[in-house]
């Protein structure tokens, strides 16, 4: 259980490093995405499972998508 | 020297932060109000979950103006969206069968899902702005997978107008009724099962059709567009 929500928060920490140092833009959107699952999970291991699923449907889902639409508008690298 | 002054503010805000959260005890209730909540909250309000209780009931009007501001970001969006001239449309590449088949036997899943979490808003966790956020993610199921597939977008502007006229008529009920905006008039029945805890139920069902409605027309919005 510990050992879990440990890796939970290392992942995310990878994958909020590599949304912000990456140079093609989508792969950066698909790391935000990460960040937004593994915070979703903590928060239900932190008793929180109505934050957990707002930001689980809203961060993972919706706000990925509107990022991928609009880098299809703008250009993909950085 | 940019890079080594930013890394030493960084080192800074890192300090200061671990500092003053260290500094807070963790799960000790700090305030009175919290656990004034959690003892007499199903008595008052007949919702279970106590986090809708306070949502709804107790910060009621506060959740009128989450959804006023969502309703204004919408608004700001489309009107933004509407100054960009249409491009000719682009020809429509088809998706594979298995792609399009895969997203019509999903997209009524999610939506029973998302009304079911809008529907128990009082009695388990979850509630209109997580069933709404559920139902625009099938929506946008279903615009990735399927292109040919279009919904009109008239009809989502009257379903989230509905929603919010609907959250407001009952605030106004309640001044009516009682002496203040958003009373719980309705009777407030046993606690735990689906008709209980008065306005609440009619009240989250209406923000789940407003934020689902207003989520995808957002989506439909931005796909139009590209």
């Amino acid at each position: 259980m510990v050992f879990f929500v440990t890796f939970t928060v290392f992942v995310m920490l990878v994958c909020a490093v590599a949304a912000c140092i990456l140079r093609d833009l989508l792969d950066a959107a698909i790391a935000a995405a990460g960040v937004s699952l593994c915070a979703a999970i903590l928060f239900y291991f932190l008793q929180a499972p109505d934050v957990a699923m707002a930001e689980a449907s809203i961060g993972a889902a919706l706000v990925t998508a509107i990022f991928i639409i609009a880098i299809r508008r703008t250009k993909r690298e950085e | 020297m940019r890079n080594i002054i930013s890394i030493i503010l960084l080192i800074i805000i890192f300090f200061a932060v671990i500092f003053s959260i260290s500094e807070i005890p963790f799960g000790i209730p700090k305030t009175k109000v919290g656990s004034y909540y959690i003892n007499k909250g199903i008595d008052e309000t007949g919702a279970v979950n106590v986090v809708t209780s306070v949502v709804l009931n107790y910060r009621g009007f506060d959740t009128l103006g989450e959804v006023t501001i969502l309703f204004i970001a919408a608004l700001g969006l489309g009107a933004v969206l509407a100054t960009i001239e249409r491009k000719t449309k682009k020809a429509i590449i088809p998706s594979s069968i298995v792609l399009s088949t895969g997203c019509k036997v999903f997209f009524p899943f999610i939506l029973l899902l998302g009304t079911y979490i809008f529907l128990h808003g009082h009695l388990t966790p979850g509630g209109g702005f997580q069933g709404g956020a559920i139902i625009a993610s099938g929506y946008l199921l279903v615009y990735l997978g399927c292109p040919k597939r279009r919904i009109n977008q008239n009809h989502f502007k009257i379903i989230e107008s509905l929603g919010g006229l609907t959250f407001v008529i009952i605030g106004l009920l309640g001044l009516i009724f009682g002496n203040y905006f958003l009373l719980n008039f309705l009777p407030k029945g046993i606690p735990s099962i689906l008709f209980s805890a008065g306005i609440i139920p009619i009240i989250y069902i209406a923000i789940g059709f407003k934020v689902g409605s207003e989520l995808a027309g957002v989506i439909d919005n931005l796909i139009e567009e590209s």
